[in-house]
C-alpha cells in the first residue's frame, strides 16, 4: 500500500510544484492520476519513485509510505529495490541495447538471478511481439513496440508497484487498446499494483478502480472510477462529451469560465 | 616487401597499445561525457608502479603485473570518489578542466616519486627474435601483442554479458533511466574510472617493457586523441579498430616518409587521416550515430 500525505514539492528550492497531494494505492490495485499538462502529474511519480531529487526537486512537506516505510528521504535505487518502479514518460528504452539487454537491465536490482531468465519468457509471454525482436537494437523497434519493452522492462524487476507515465504517448488508438488490456492483465495475473497517469482519461478510467483529478499541483476531485466517468465536469473537461454520445460544440461553451469553477 | 611488413607487425603492436588506452577513455567518456585528460597520466602512473615494484622491491614481473593492476582498480575508484563524484551535477566542461587539473597533479606526483630520468625494465622477456618467415620479430612485441589482446576480448566480453556491462551501456545511453533501473550511476561511473586505470597501467607496463619509461609517456594520452576520435568517441569496438588503424598508419608513414621530411611524420600522420575520416564519417567510424525515428 502506497500512501501520499499531503506531499509539498519544491524545484530548485523556490518552484513549489505541489500543493499538499494526498493519495493511496493499495496493494494489487488500479488507480490513476488524471489531469491537464503542468498539472503535476508526473511531478508526483517522480516523488515517490525518488528520481527527483536528480531534478533539484525536494519533497519538502508531509510523507511518503510504502507499506509503512517512509520513503521520500530514500535514494531511486533503494526505492526500485523496496518495488517501486517508474515506467518514465517517451518510452526511455535503451536505444544501443538489444531488446533482451534492457530486460536484463531491468532486472538489475535483482538478487535472485537464476529466475531472470523465465520471467524473460514470463515477459514474452505478455509481448509475443518482443520475442521476435529479443536481438534487435531497441532504438529501432516503432514505438508501441518500444512502450512493450518500457513495462516489460519494468516487470523484470518483479515490482510490487508499477508508477506509468503516460503509456499512450504517441501511439496509434489501436494500439494504445492493446497496451491497456495488456496492463489489465499483468495487474490481474502478477497482482502488481498500478499508478497511471494519463492525458487519455477514458482509456486510464476504463481500468482503473479509482481515479484522481489534479491541477495546479493539487487533487481537485477524486472517487471512484466509475463515477468519476459520470461525472459532468470530468465529462466536458477530459471525456470531451457534453451528453453522453455528443460532442461538444466549443462555439457555444465559454470554455475558460468554466475551467475556473474548480479551483477556490 | 621485409621492411614493409616489419613496420606493419611493429604498428600493429603499438597499435594494441593505443587500442588499450583508448578503450579507457572511452569508457568514461561513454558513461559520463566526460574527456578525461588524466588519461596519459594514468599509463605513467601504471608503468612507474609495476617498475618500482619489479625493480626496486624485487618483486617477480607476474607478480607485481598483478598487483599494479589491483592499484590501477583502487586508484579509479579513489579518483573517482575524491574528485569526480563532488562535481556529479556540475556543468560538463568543468570536470572536464577538473580533469586537466589532475593530470597535472598525477604527473607531478611521478615527478616527486620517481624523477624523470628514463628508466628501464629489466629484461623480462627473452631478447633472441621470434623468426616468422621471412620478418624477425622480438619477443616482447608479441607478448605485448597477445596481452593486449586477451584483454580487449575480455572486455568485450564483459560489455556484452556481464550485469554491470550493460549496467554501464545501459548508462551511456540513458542516465536518468537507468537510475529508474535502480542501477547506481556512481557505482557505474566508478567501474568506468577502475576500468580506465587498469587498461592504461596494463598499457603502461607494455611501453615499459618495449621502450623504457620517462615522464614523457604521459604524452601517450594524447596520441590516443586521434584514435578516439577516428573510431568514434562512444564506440568500444571503434577504439580497438581505430588503435591498430592509427598504430599502423604512424608506423608505415613514420617509416616511409620520415628520409624525405627529416622526422616527425608520426606525430602528423595520424592527424591527416584523422580529418580525412571525419569529413567522410562525422561520427567517427564507429561512433553510435544518434538513433532517430522518424
Amino acid at each position: 500500500m502506497l500512501v501520499l500525505n499531503n506531499i509539498e514539492v519544491i524545484y530548485n528550492q523556490v518552484i513549489l510544484v505541489l500543493k499538499g497531494v494526498s493519495l493511496e494505492v493499495p496493494d494489487g490495485d488500479i488507480r490513476a492520476l488524471l489531469g491537464a499538462n503542468g498539472a503535476g502529474k508526473t511531478t508526483t511519480l517522480k516523488a515517490i519513485s525518488g528520481l527527483l531529487k536528480e531534478e533539484d526537486g525536494e519533497v519538502t512537506d508531509g510523507s511518503i509510505e510504502f507499506n509503512g516505510e517512509r520513503i521520500d528521504k530514500k535514494s531511486a535505487e533503494e526505492i526500485v529495490k523496496l518495488g517501486i518502479f517508474q515506467v518514465m514518460e517517451g518510452r526511455r528504452v535503451f536505444e544501443h541495447l538489444t531488446v533482451e539487454e534492457n530486460l536484463r537491465a531491468g532486472a538489475y536490482t535483482r538478487k535472485d538471478k537464476k529466475n531472470v531468465k523465465s520471467d524473460m519468457e514470463m515477459v514474452y509471454s505478455y509481448f509475443p511481439r518482443l520475442r521476435d525482436l529479443r536481438n534487435r537494437v531497441a532504438g529501432y523497434l516503432s514505438g508501441g513496440e518500444q512502450q512493450m519493452l518500457a513495462i516489460g522492462r519494468a516487470l523484470m524487476a518483479r515490482p510490487k508497484l508499477m508508477l506509468l507515465d503516460e503509456p499512450s504517448l504517441g501511439l496509434a488508438p489501436l494500439l494504445v487498446k492493446e497496451i491497456f488490456e495488456i496492463i489489465q492483465k499483468i495487474n490481474k495475473e502478477e497482482g502488481v499494483g498500478i499508478l497511471i497517469v494519463e492525458q487519455n482519461a477514458m482509456a486510464a478510467l476504463n481500468i482503473a478502480s479509482y481515479g484522481y483529478i489534479m491541477e495546479n499541483g493539487r487533487i481537485v476531485m477524486d472517487g471512484p472510477a466509475e463515477k468519476l466517468k459520470e461525472n459532468p465536469d470530468v465529462k466536458e473537461f477530459y471525456l470531451g462529451l457534453t451528453e453522453v454520445g455528443k460532442k461538444k460544440s466549443f462555439r457555444e461553451v465559454k470554455h475558460y469560465k468554466r475551467r475556473k469553477r474548480w479551483l477556490t | 616487401m621485409q621492411y614493409f611488413v616489419q613496420l606493419l607487425v611493429t604498428g600493429l603492436v603499438l597499435g594494441s597499445v593505443y587500442a588499450m588506452v583508448a578503450l579507457g577513455f572511452v569508457l568514461i567518456y561513454k558513461s559520463s561525457s566526460v574527456i578525461n585528460f588524466a588519461q596519459g597520466e594514468l599509463v605513467l602512473i601504471g608503468a612507474y608502479m609495476a617498475l618500482w615494484m619489479t625493480v626496486s622491491l624485487h618483486i617477480p614481473f607476474l607478480i607485481s603485473f598483478v598487483l599494479t593492476l589491483v592499484f590501477a582498480v583502487i586508484l579509479g575508484f579513489a579518483i573517482e570518489r575524491l574528485f569526480l563524484r563532488p562535481m556529479i551535477g556540475e556543468p560538463i566542461l568543468s570536470v572536464i578542466m577538473l580533469t586537466i587539473g589532475l593530470s597535472a597533479f598525477l604527473k607531478g606526483l611521478v615527478i616527486i616519486l620517481w624523477g624523470t630520468e628514463t628508466r628501464v625494465f629489466p629484461e623480462i622477456f627473452s631478447q633472441e627474435p621470434v623468426k616468422l618467415g621471412f620478418v624477425r620479430i622480438s619477443q616482447v612485441y608479441i607478448w605485448s601483442l597477445v596481452l593486449s589482446i586477451i584483454f580487449l576480448v575480455i572486455f568485450t566480453l564483459f560489455f556484452k554479458y556481464t550485469d554491470i556491462g550493460i549496467a554501464m551501456r545501459a548508462t551511456a545511453d540513458d542516465q536518468t533511466a537507468a537510475l529508474s533501473m535502480g542501477i547506481s550511476v556512481k557505482r557505474v561511473f566508478a567501474m568506468a574510472w577502475a576500468v580506465a586505470a587498469v587498461v592504461a597501467a596494463v598499457g603502461g607496463i607494455l611501453l615499459g617493457n618495449i621502450n623504457g619509461i620517462n615522464i614523457s609517456v604521459a604524452q601517450f594520452g594524447l596520441r590516443v586523441f586521434p584514435v578516439v576520435i577516428l573510431g568514434g568517441l562512444d564506440s568500444v569496438p571503434g577504439a580497438i579498430i581505430g588503435g591498430f588503424i592509427i598504430g599502423i598508419i604512424e608506423n608505415l608513414a613514420s617509416g616511409y616518409l620520415d628520409p624525405y621530411f627529416g622526422g616527425g611524420v608520426r606525430e602528423v600522420a595520424s592527424f591527416v587521416v584523422l580529418v580525412i575520416i571525419l569529413m567522410i564519417k562525422p561520427y567517427g567510424l564507429f561512433g553510435l550515430e544518434r538513433i532517430e525515428r522518424v
